[in-house]
């Protein structure tokens, strides 16, 4: 057998295998599945999905995971004044001003930020979600009412609207979620309307016009789903900001009042005092925000680039 | 042709103008008319932009309602459409006719199986179960030659190639039998081959069903395998009806002798050039000032424009069978011997 042989032997057997792989790997798969195994194969997506995962698991298992109990003062009476005791035999992290252990506060603060960001993004997307269908499915003058209330809501700053809202229902947790919700709503609500008005005019709903598809069909059959591929997107990116909102909502002195849910944002607000003396106290909360908020950020891009035709590959 | 039974479709001086808030309106069809019989192709010819898709959608009542302006009738089995409400056309849309597209890709919604997008008009428009309708649309789909439909059905458009799509288009179109199919463009987005499966197989089920087809295209080359009658439209109006076969052997309309000859030919000598027809379809003059084609025409002379003649260009019969909007025809000779070659070489 002569080398050249064997080369193209090698080689056709090569292609031959790849020949053998394609088919395999792309049978019956949806624009979903697919943007799922796109995701997969990216590092920086995977990236975002173990950063927003463990601080999933983290806020799920905090009772089992944190070392000691976030409200108890254990270290209070070695607090001095300008003196804060840093790590220690217990206290990785060391104690805050009061004397609580620091990473057990972390680790239920995981569970406060996160918790408000989901809601207050499903919260959101609901609101958002049926104003834009209605706009979108309907046209003509709903479009134009829902469109109008949606552009006042977004003329006004998101953080005053939500101090605004958060001032006006009370002070506790339910009025931060509803707080950060009301800023979300127009994006929301604007992004699908103006993505279904785009899928309306699409060949494929005139197709389905000229087979005799009734209309309601149409919208929540065909158009809708094309429609939503930005809305989670946002979502996803939205997720970030409403846990970076909900940090400065409580920074602000807005959040949950009730200290036996500690709070990232809160402990922030609260570690200014001490930064001369114990930086940490802020640093670690801080660091916790926007690394959660990143994560979500890298997954919403990701996600983004899957779903988008574009940059299929 | 069949052109002794009732028509199916006709279609009497419709015109479609689009006003635009602030802008002078736009005729896009102007005075169209013509008539399908049952098992009758016909065929309407001309560049981009010369309102042929834009009749088709009007007919389907699928142009928008803001900003459109449809006049005339489209008398479909006698009911007139251009007035009809929305659910008597609706009714009528996919059940008793069909409609086609250019793009098979586009026109298939990519998050949707196959199989959901061909059972959803039979369920819309057959009393069937779901289970019922799956076995149908399998059936369909084995009909428009789809290998392995059961398969087919579970698998995305993307996953389908140009010419698989566009059968499952058919296949759509005709789930319900349709008495007019009409076709917009179908064979453009495909491959040679692939176009001539997809003509092959509207012959087959459209014209030897006795379903009337409206046969939409640029190419002359469909018209040739197709069409019984032809009408060739500018500018919005139609400027030349004729039998497939005078058509193509004794062209008037210096337009349509101008398409027939910017056709590459095989019996032509190898490095002769082609004769496209000057300008393009952007050229054209408003049809209140004379021919909207004099501006492009060889034959055009000063009493092609109204200030000259004092009247815009009639639509005049022109010889069994034939009509014509011109005044300066092109003139043939008694043998019309390279035309019909013409046909047969395509």
């Amino acid at each position: 057998m002569t080398a050249l042989g064997d080369y193209k032997r090698e080689r056709i057997d090569e292609l031959a295998a790849r020949a053998g792989q394609l088919p395999e790997g792309d049978a019956g798969l949806s624009l979903t599945r697919s943007a799922v195994r796109r995701l997969r194969r990216d590092p920086v997506a995977i990236t975002g999905a173990v950063i927003v995962l463990v601080f999933l698991v983290v806020a799920a298992f905090a009772p089992l995971l944190a070392p000691r109990d976030p409200v108890t003062q254990y270290l209070l009476s070695e607090i001095r004044p300008g003196l804060i005791p840093g790590s220690q035999e217990g206290f990785p992290l060391g104690a805050d001003n009061l004397g609580r252990d620091l990473l057990s506060r972390l680790i239920y603060g995981s569970r406060q930020s996160l918790l408000i960001g989901v809601v207050s993004t499903v919260l959101g997307l609901v609101v958002g979600m049926t104003l834009g269908v209605l706009a979108g499915a309907f046209g003509g003058w709903v479009d134009t009412l829902v469109m109008r209330f949606v552009d006042i809501i977004l003329s006004i700053p998101g953080l005053l609207m939500a101090i605004t809202v958060s001032v006006l229902l009370g002070q506790n947790q339910y009025a931060l979620m509803i707080a950060i919700a009301v800023v979300q709503v127009p994006i929301f609500a604007r992004l699908l309307r103006g993505s279904m008005l785009v899928q309306r005019g699409s060949d494929y709903a005139v197709a389905a016009r000229a087979l005799g598809v009734r209309k309601s069909r149409i919208v929540f059959g065909h158009v809708l789903p094309n429609s939503l591929s930005p809305v989670i997107v946002q979502a996803t990116l939205s997720l970030a900001t409403a846990i970076i909102e909900a940090a400065a909502l409580s920074y602000l002195g807005l959040g949950d009042p009730d200290i036996a849910r500690p709070e990232w944002g809160a402990m922030l607000a609260n570690a200014q005092d001490f930064l001369s003396i114990r930086p940490a106290l802020a640093v670690w909360p801080a660091l916790c925000i926007i690394v959660v908020a990143l994560g979500f950020t890298l997954l919403g891009e990701r996600l983004r680039e899957a779903l988008d035709p574009k940059f299929r590959r | 042709m069949s052109s002794l039974q009732a028509p199916v479709l006709e279609v009497e001086d419709l015109a479609v103008r689009f006003t635009r808030r602030g802008e002078q309106p736009t005729r896009a069809v102007d005075g169209v008319s013509f008539s399908v019989a049952p098992g009758e192709t016909i065929g309407l010819v001309g560049e981009s932009g010369c309102g042929k898709s834009v009749t088709s959608l009007a007919i389907m009542g699928l142009l928008p309602r803001r900003g459109v302006e449809v006049t005339g009738s489209v008398r479909f089995d006698g009911n007139d459409l251009v007035d009809a409400p929305d659910h008597v056309l609706r009714g009528l849309r996919g059940a008793d006719m069909g409609m086609v597209f250019q793009d098979p890709l586009s026109s298939l919604n990519p998050t949707v199986p196959i199989g959901t997008q061909v059972t959803e008009v039979l369920l819309e428009h057959r009393e069937m179960s779901k289970a019922e309708a799956q076995d149908e649309a399998v059936r369909l789909l084995d009909k428009v030659g789809i290998p392995d439909p059961g398969r087919r059905l579970k698998e995305y458009p993307h996953q389908l190639s140009g010419g698989m799509r566009q059968r499952a288009l058919i296949a759509m179109a005709l789930a319900c039998s349709p008495r007019l199919l009409i076709a917009d463009e179908p064979t453009t987005a495909l491959d040679v081959t692939i176009q001539a499966q997809i003509l092959e197989l509207l012959r087959e089920l459209v014209v030897d069903a006795g379903t009337a087809l409206v046969m939409i295209t640029h190419d002359l080359g469909v018209v040739a395998g197709l069409c019984d009658r032809v009408h060739v439209m500018y500018a919005g109006k139609i400027i030349e009806t004729a039998d497939r076969r005078d058509l193509f052997a004794r062209p008037r309309q210096p337009y349509t002798g101008g398409l027939l000859a910017s056709v590459p030919r095989l019996d032509s000598a190898r490095g002769a050039p082609l004769t496209p027809i000057r300008g393009s379809a952007r050229d054209a003059i408003p049809w209140s000032e004379g021919c909207a084609f004099a501006p492009r025409c060889d034959n055009a002379q000063d009493d092609c424009l109204t200030e000259v003649s004092g009247s815009t260009v009639p639509l005049v019969p022109d010889g069994p069978g034939r009509e014509l909007r011109c005044r300066h025809p092109l003139e043939h000779p008694a043998a019309p011997s390279g035309a019909t070659a013409h046909g047969a070489a395509r």
